[in-house]
């Protein structure tokens, strides 16, 4: 029973880290209906970002800090930039939107491969984040309450934003009609920047956030591509552009990958836990063909 | 419905059959040359992908034959993308089924060549109807990136060596105990290099009938509008299923010549969601919807990055400074740059170019 706790625990972590993978790709969606691809590559960035930044701060218990802020502004910087070269001189061609970030990502990808060699780079972490916390009986890695922190966080920072903030309401408004709220004179461009930005800065955390908890604080070049594609089973799951149901898709998704590896590992069949999340999807679609809070319409 | 019908089956106008009658001409030049090039031993410096100078040496007939299986399956997606609007991010799954069936029927089970095949071509087209009619339940992303999942699935299936069939990570080398000699052995590229060019030929000639029937021209219609053309009477449901169907089929076949030629299966190589990018790359750089453009962008991408490597690789590459020396290192940061820099300035792809040419004529 103990140790059902700590994996619930554990597979809790993973969906808070993958719902701050999914959060950013639901919202840039929801508002511009770009599926963006080269998410993966912001993950990658802000990971390499902090480990930079680690490289020239002193080991501290509170650099990390520093560490994650490297990483969550490199991520907004670089999905900003996106946004005001390549997506918007392509607004109103939705396909094209979503070519080009595959471009972007292939080329992106290309270069750091180019400049860091397939091999992973450690990055360094403080030693609160390796150690454990003892509850009861159980031993529960800091790194999860660290990614149960962070994914809380967000969800909560996200919400506020949305509903109380001018452009969050703005955020809102267009995604629901786009053309309306260009009609009463708003500049909707100057929303998607910031929706790419805010997207952008989430990867970033969760990129860093992958590496140092889930990644044996390893960083290689294609660890974000990697980790977008359970991305966007969550955000498919929990319906397109639905915050609320990337955030229980993630931890549903978190749950059965951990579960399945756990308990089904006699299996012999090291990837089952991923394989089974293909499964859930499978079923999810075929129940509700758009997620668990897609819009109808 | 007739009424529709008849208007979707109508040739199209005059002008645009003189146009395609000079471009059938080229493609018929172009593939008398693509027969003989094996028997040509011109030396031509510099752009040879090859590390011998010797057009038809072995290095540059294999990177020749995987630019032609590669145009065959990038003109299969067009089916699926540029004529019926379906964007797939799973084509690899088909290519890979492909490919690792017929190894393993060949390499693992011993079987004869043409059991092999016919095993091989049916579980794809199983596969092709199962995943087709679960994943066309999504529309639009949704769709993408259902496909997705299921190759991203597979993908760990076969990383995870299931029942020692698969060889996991480090994949699978073809047995030639089961081949006819004159496809084994270095002295019979050229026979390899014929056989995926007659892949090419065979999946061009039947995707250009397709396309060009009636229900080609549902696809098309699905393309422009799906709200359209439901109104209009058709269950796109079958029609949609057929064009998946069509262009896995042609993935499954390239897969099997694929491994043929390269000789081996790895997950990296053929299972990874890297090879469907490479091939959705492919098609919008040649021109999506247009079929021949399909095909030049699958040549010119194979060829750019089975070139690039040849020229990183070449010793006095490293002297060059880090600046220059990284990023063209990377074909893959060369391929993205100039597909990003054809969406943004040339979105129809090199047959666009070519059309706005004779347009300006």
């Amino acid at each position: 029973m103990s140790t059902f706790v700590a994996i619930t625990i554990s597979g809790l972590a993973l969906g808070a880290m993958y719902f701050l993978v999914a959060s950013g790709l639901s919202l840039i969606y929801g508002l511009m209906e770009v599926l963006n691809f080269a998410h993966g590559v912001f993950l990658t960035l802000g990971a390499y970002a902090g480990w930079a930044a680690a490289q020239y701060l002193p080991q501290q218990g509170w650099t990390f800090i520093v560490t994650a802020l490297a990483a969550t502004v490199a991520g907004a910087a670089v999905a900003a930039v996106t946004e005001l070269l390549l997506i918007r001189p392509l607004y109103g061609k939705p396909v094209s939107q979503i070519l080009v970030t595959i471009g972007l990502d292939l080329a992106l990808v290309g270069l750091l491969l180019g400049g860091f060699g397939s091999d992973s780079r450690a990055i360094a972490v403080p030693a609160w984040l390796t150690a454990v916390t003892t509850i009861g009986s159980e031993h529960i890695p800091n790194g999860d309450w660290l990614s149960l922190g962070l994914g809380l966080a967000v969800l909560g920072l996200l919400t506020w934003f949305l509903r109380y903030t001018r452009y969050g309401i703005i955020i809102r408004a267009g995604a629901e009609n786009r053309d309306m709220v260009s009609a009463l004179g708003i500049d909707v461009g100057r929303a998607f920047t910031l929706v790419f930005a805010i997207g952008g800065a989430a990867a970033g955390l969760a990129g860093l956030l992958n590496s140092v908890v889930f990644s044996s604080a390893l960083v290689d070049p294609t660890q974000g591509d990697q980790l977008l594609i359970f991305a966007f089973i969550v955000v498919v799951i929990g319906g397109l552009g639905s915050i609320t149901g990337s955030a229980i898709a993630a931890l549903l998704v978190g749950l059965v990958q951990v579960y399945v590896t756990f308990y089904a590992n006699g299996g012999g069949l090291a990837q089952l836990g991923n394989m089974s999340v293909v499964l859930v999807l499978a079923i999810v679609l075929l129940v509700r063909p758009r997620g668990l809070l897609g819009r109808t319409t | 419905m007739t009424n529709v019908l008849t208007r979707l089956t109508q040739r199209p106008p005059a002008a645009e059959t003189r146009r395609s009658a000079a471009g059938r001409v080229a493609g018929v030049v172009l593939l008398v040359l693509a027969v003989v090039l094996p028997f040509c031993s011109l030396i031509v410096p510099w752009v040879l992908p090859g590390t011998v100078d010797v057009l038809n040496s072995v290095g540059t007939l294999e990177v020749l034959g995987l630019c032609f299986v590669f145009a065959g399956v990038a003109v299969g997606y067009d089916v699926l993308f540029g004529f019926t609007g379906l964007l797939s991010f799973g084509q690899v799954l088909y290519f890979a089924e492909g490919a690792y069936v017929l190894d393993i029927a060949l390499t693992v089970w011993n079987w004869p060549l043409l059991a092999a095949i016919l095993l091989t071509l049916a579980i794809g087209l199983v596969l092709a109807l199962v995943l087709g009619a679960l994943t066309l339940r999504g529309q639009g992303i949704a769709f993408a990136m259902v496909t997705l999942a299921f190759a991203q699935a597979f993908y760990y299936l076969v990383e995870d060596n299931p029942g020692n069939l698969t060889g996991g990570d480090t994949g699978l080398v073809m047995s030639a105990s089961r081949l006819p000699g004159f496809l084994v052995g270095v002295g019979n590229t050229r026979n390899l290099y014929w056989l995926a060019l007659a892949f090419l030929v065979l999946t061009y000639a039947v995707v250009w009938l397709v396309t060009g029937s009636a229900t080609g021209r549902v696809w098309l219609a699905i393309r422009e509008s799906e709200r359209r053309a439901e109104v209009l009477g058709f269950r796109l449901f079958p029609f949609k299923l057929g064009s998946f169907v069509l262009s896995s089929l042609i993935a499954t076949a390239g897969g099997m010549v694929y491994l043929l030629i390269v000789g081996t299966v790895s997950p990296s190589a053929v299972a990874s969601t890297t090879v469907t990018i490479s091939i959705l790359v492919m098609v919008v750089l040649g021109g999506a919807g247009t079929r021949w453009g399909a095909v030049a962008g699958a040549i010119v991408y194979v060829y750019l990055q089975q070139y690039l490597l040849k020229v990183a690789a070449e010793p006095s590459f490293a002297s060059l400074p880090a600046v220059a020396r990284v990023p063209l290192s990377q074909p893959d940061f060369l391929l993205g740059a100039i597909f990003v820099l054809f969406i943004l300035f040339a979105p129809g792809g090199i047959a666009g170019l070519v059309a706005r040419k004779k347009e300006k004529r």
